[in-house]
């Protein structure tokens, strides 16, 4: 099993969603987060006074798949985000060494 | 062309106004008027709540929304109390040089139907309730100087203090049969009386307390600029009792001072925007509504003294200099007026006092006391310059100082300032024991 956790861009949470679903991916868990890379932060001026803004919002993924799934989920994954602007995010790709779904007592792969 | 345009208003404007009831000798009260009154006092005091107290919220931090709103609601409540039991009275009553009687103490007196020597044509009631709603807005525009970091129980004393020995003087000087109004200084809705006087005050209070904490460090960027549009939107529509009231009757002086009012927001919005597009890069939104305000304070002397064309001629000065002031000089001198009280009120009050002695059209103040009505330099009379500026500089004096005094007697009294601690948990939690989640 493998754990993604993605960081995209927030206006592209719909896009990402409709393609994992497509590649048979059942659920994911999506928090608001704040954080630079790259593109680092804006400028922002209220009358005057300026203010640099280092933390932009992002939305984080995590998504956790079977590991043979793992090629499909990243390609859907990477195409839905892409922008091809900076600030697009990252993907990062953990491993899972358990999971249990708590209702039933499911484990592993039954419990995704 | 202006000149033309003038004259032929001229006469237009100076028949109407003899023909208007409410100029009638003597003290009648008038039904239109007395509608027009009402519907203005409810304007102004709209301007307050819940106008200026979302205007200023949505330019706090998130943990100080409600205790800013909180200043705009107390010195709603504060000053009404204050006003009813003496406030009223020293200010509109008797014709002292320097203040006014105890006369209207406890509004002692006021019978349903007495009618007030400064306003002939409505219920003295009303007189009394709409000058209430001037103050009660004075006082809640100077706290803003102090947003984030002023203990309210301070607030409440400064409230007090402020409205009988600042507010209440020059209130009766400029209005109230006082030396400055008898000199001949015009001030048709309060530029000095409410602008300038409150911007000064709030300019001193931002010295006396000091910066915010992290000023010039940390980002201490609005929190929800959508509630000060909405408070701008309610200002600017209560702006035309503010102003068209100030006429004190329904006519056409009113609708004049309405006109001139809303294009002078207008011109002040379009001005700012242009200004900082130009210098910044972008035309921000909050640069739209501080123009808009700008605009708004600027013509208040003048409103009812000016006509259209002269209103947007103000509204583009007020623009001009109240951006400068909240964008160059505020930065430059150094002090943390945290809402910019100063640099929009205090500015746009001096600005617009001294532009009404220029751009004064005497068609619109014909009385039968005075023919000529009161003439600006632009018609020939310089020395109306001079008046606004010896009106100014009193306003300016006695603002100043007494607030200064006021602030360090209430500073001995109980902390000013919230503790360091308070400041940076949030005013919300700290002060009232309360928070946005």
């Amino acid at each position: 099993m493998k754990m993604v956790v993605a960081i995209i861009k927030p206006f592209k949470l719909d896009e990402v969603r409709e393609a994992l679903t497509r590649v048979g991916v059942h659920g994911m868990t999506v928090g608001e987060v704040k954080g630079y890379g790259r593109q680092k932060g804006h400028t922002e001026i209220y009358r005057g006074a300026e203010y640099a803004v280092n933390f932009l919002p992002k939305l984080r993924l995590e998504i956790a798949i079977a590991s043979d799934q793992l090629n499909r989920v990243m390609e859907a994954l990477a195409a839905a985000a892409r922008t091809g602007q900076i600030g697009d995010g990252k993907i990062f790709v953990l491993p899972v060494e358990q999971a249990v779904r708590i209702r039933t007592g499911e484990t592993d792969v039954d419990a995704l | 062309m202006i000149r033309a345009f003038a004259r032929l208003a001229s006469t237009t404007i100076a028949t109407a106004l003899i023909a208007s009831p409410a100029l009638a000798q003597g003290g009648k009260i008038d039904g239109a008027d007395t509608a027009w009154m009402i519907s203005a006092t409810a304007l102004v005091l709209m301007m307050t709540i819940p106008g200026l107290a979302l205007f200023y919220a949505g330019m706090v931090r998130k943990k100080n929304v409600l205790a800013t709103m909180a200043q705009s609601l107390a010195a709603t409540f504060l000053v009404s109390i204050l006003w009813a039991v003496v406030g009223y009275s020293l200010a509109f009553t008797g014709d002292g040089a320097f203040i006014g009687t105890l006369d209207r103490m406890f509004l002692n007196g006021m019978g349903m139907d007495e009618i007030s020597p400064l306003a002939k044509t409505i219920p003295e009631s009303l007189f009394m309730i709409y000058q209430m709603t001037f103050a009660i807005i004075t006082v809640a525009l100077v706290a803003g100087s102090v947003a984030d970091r002023l203990r309210f129980s301070a607030f409440l004393l400064f409230c007090t203090f402020w409205l009988l020995l600042v507010y209440v003087p020059i209130a009766h000087w400029v209005w109230g049969g006082g030396f400055l109004g008898a000199a001949g200084v015009i001030d048709f809705a309060g530029g000095t009386v409410v602008h300038l006087n409150a911007g000064v005050a709030g300019l001193v209070a931002a010295y006396v307390l000091g910066a915010r904490r992290g000023y010039g460090s940390d980002n201490l960027a609005p929190y929800d600029l959508t509630l000060a549009v909405i408070g701008t939107g309610l200002l600017w529509v209560g702006w035309f009792g503010f102003n068209g009231g100030s006429a004190l009757g329904a006519n056409s002086r009113a609708a004049m001072a309405i006109v001139s009012t809303h294009l002078a927001a207008s011109a002040g919005a379009f001005t700012w925007m242009a200004l900082e597009w130009w210098t910044r890069g972008k035309p921000s939104v909050l640069g739209m509504i501080s123009g808009a305000v700008a605009g708004l304070g600027t013509i208040t002397p003048a409103s009812g003294f000016v006509m259209p064309m002269q209103a947007i001629a103000i509204g583009i000065i007020a623009g001009g200099v109240c951006f400068w002031a909240c964008t160059w000089l505020k930065l430059k001198v150094g002090y943390d007026d945290s809402l910019d009280v100063f640099g929009v009120h205090g500015v746009g009050g001096f600005t617009g006092t001294l532009l009404a002695g220029v751009f004064a059209v005497g068609a619109l103040s014909v009385t039968p006391e005075m023919p000529n009505g009161v003439q600006g330099l632009l018609e020939g009379n310089p020395q109306q310059v001079v008046m606004q500026a010896y009106g100014i500089a009193v306003t300016l004096l006695w603002s100043g100082v007494m607030t200064f005094i006021i602030l360090k007697v209430i500073g001995a009294l109980v902390a000013l300032r919230v503790r360091n601690e308070d400041e940076v948990m949030g005013l919300d939690v700290s002060m009232h024991g309360e928070a946005l989640q």
